[in-house]
């Protein structure tokens, strides 16, 4: 396969698509905002961006009908990245308004305890809990930006990427498999952030070439 | 750990970054686009930009330096000034923005910010306070009354009152702005930062007064901030980011090292 892999970056009318959408050109990417999901037709990978309230980002996703496909993606084994209220959302259920998510993950989204200020906003250190390619070539103990009240609590240890801590430690990157979870933002983490999106595509890109992808599948 | 975050601020006019003394003798300085990706290279934590383009010329000319923006410096923006609705602060986290400042609109209209944070969560939206201080009486705790439309104008609140009102309304950040220092290069006032920071959990942003890297760490360990905003000591290059972020690592408070941020 030649060119640049090609990213759907679900639309949900949360906030701010410029940012993760422009970020994932400046590494390489070619982006498609998907609204619907026709839109995920001949894509690599999803990216699940988002801030704001779980209930409110499940009613949105039902309504243009992508749950479903969502889910379908996942666990057919291709590459989903979830980046903050998308991360969130990867697990079981969220404490945020007794949401019920996509459950591609084991555990549920609940607030950050003891924290000192809350929401949690600002640039927080990430602590690798083993090593992972998503992170490779950035120094363990960078900062990334974070805006969050909330955060997945996974059921299993084995997804655990990195921990972060405000008030207690909690759970800040996951992986299992092809499916990715950031509770920062990448995007809005100068050269750490596109560095790990950077690996992200690579990790597409290396996904992409292993299937060695038929004409049916691209059509 | 969380770092505590340096902000330079840009007051932009018209889709571009002016300066000027109380919004008069204003002189272009540049692009907006172009300064804030300058900040980000420098170790900015987060770029500000204060609208100041006047009410009927405003409509789309920030959005489209907030678009260019985004596009280019992948570090928090927020924009504050003008912004009076659910809709107009929608347009503007669209184009890329992550939070949103609302000074007089929320004094005019506190349920703006309830309607906001319902919307976009409350860590979109930033309530900014004007503060003066009031003569003190004696043996009488200091009072801080809360200003609007750049000082000119007084309102019967009490800032920490208000402070503590606009995060139960929504508000999931303070900019608070000491009026008394404003401009005056003279240091914070810690006192009311840390009046507000104690009484409130959300995070507080220290603005006004700013002269060197001390007044960062006073800002910090006396006013209990979370954050430090600055613009004309940035602006002139008085002093770098890194120079400031130096002071407050030799204080021995949490920051992003700059070369984490050097493109």
């Amino acid at each position: 396969m030649s060119g640049a892999v090609k990213i759907a970056v679900v639309d949900y009318g949360a906030a701010n698509m410029v940012s993760i959408t422009k970020a994932l050109a400046a590494v390489g990417a070619e982006v498609v905002v998907a609204a619907e999901p026709a839109a995920l037709a001949g894509v690599d990978a999803i990216v699940v961006p988002g801030v704001g309230a779980a209930a409110s980002a499940m009613t949105h996703l039902r309504e243009r009908g992508l749950v479903e496909p969502i889910r379908d993606w996942a666990r057919a084994g291709r590459p989903i990245l979830g980046i903050c209220l998308g991360y969130q959302i990867l697990f079981d259920r969220s404490d945020e308004g007794d949401a019920e998510t996509l459950g591609l993950l084991a555990g549920r989204t609940v607030g950050l305890v003891d924290a000192p200020t809350l929401p949690h906003i600002g640039w927080n250190t990430v602590e690798a809990v083993r090593p992972h390619p998503l992170f490779e070539g950035v120094a363990d103990g960078s900062h990334f930006y974070f805006v969050h009240s909330f955060a997945p609590a996974p059921a299993e240890e084995s997804v655990i990427v990195a921990r972060t801590t405000h008030g207690r430690p909690f759970v800040s990157a996951v992986a299992r498999g092809s499916l990715y979870g950031l509770q920062f933002h990448p995007e809005k983490s100068s050269k750490a952030g596109l560095r790990v999106l950077t690996n992200f595509v690579g990790l597409v890109a290396a996904a992409v070439n292993a299937v060695a992808p038929s004409a049916a599948e691209v059509a | 750990m969380l770092a505590r975050r340096v902000i330079p601020c840009l007051d932009v006019a018209n889709g571009r970054v002016v300066k000027g003394t109380k919004f008069v003798n204003l002189t272009d300085e540049g692009d907006p686009a172009e300064l804030a990706e300058r900040y980000a290279h420098e170790g900015a934590d987060e770029i500000v930009f204060l609208d100041i383009t006047a009410a009927h010329e405003r409509r789309g000319t920030m959005l489209e330096v907030v678009r260019r923006t985004a596009s280019r410096a992948f570090v928090p923006l927020t924009v504050g000034g003008g912004v009076r609705s659910v809709d107009e602060m929608r347009d503007v986290l669209r184009a890329g923005a992550d939070k949103v400042s609302f000074n007089t609109a929320a004094v005019a209209t506190p349920s703006l910010l309830t309607a906001c944070a319902e919307r976009f969560g409350s860590q979109a939206v930033v309530c900014a306070i004007d503060a003066r201080r009031l003569p003190r009486e004696e043996a009488a705790q200091q009072r801080w009354e809360v200003v609007t439309h750049g000082g000119r104008r007084t309102t019967d609140l009490d800032a920490i009152e208000w402070a503590v009102r606009a995060v139960e309304l929504g508000a999931g950040e303070l900019l608070v702005t000491s009026m008394d220092r404003d401009g005056t290069r003279s240091g914070f006032d810690t006192e009311l930062l840390s009046a507000i920071a104690t009484r409130v959990r959300v995070p507080v942003i220290a603005s006004g007064g700013a002269a060197g890297p001390d007044d960062f760490v006073a800002a910090v360990r006396d006013g209990k901030a979370d954050a430090v905003l600055a613009a004309s000591i940035f602006h002139r290059r008085m002093y770098s980011i890194a120079e400031v972020k130096t002071a407050m690592a030799a204080a021995g408070l949490p920051i992003r090292p700059i070369e984490e941020s050097v493109a």
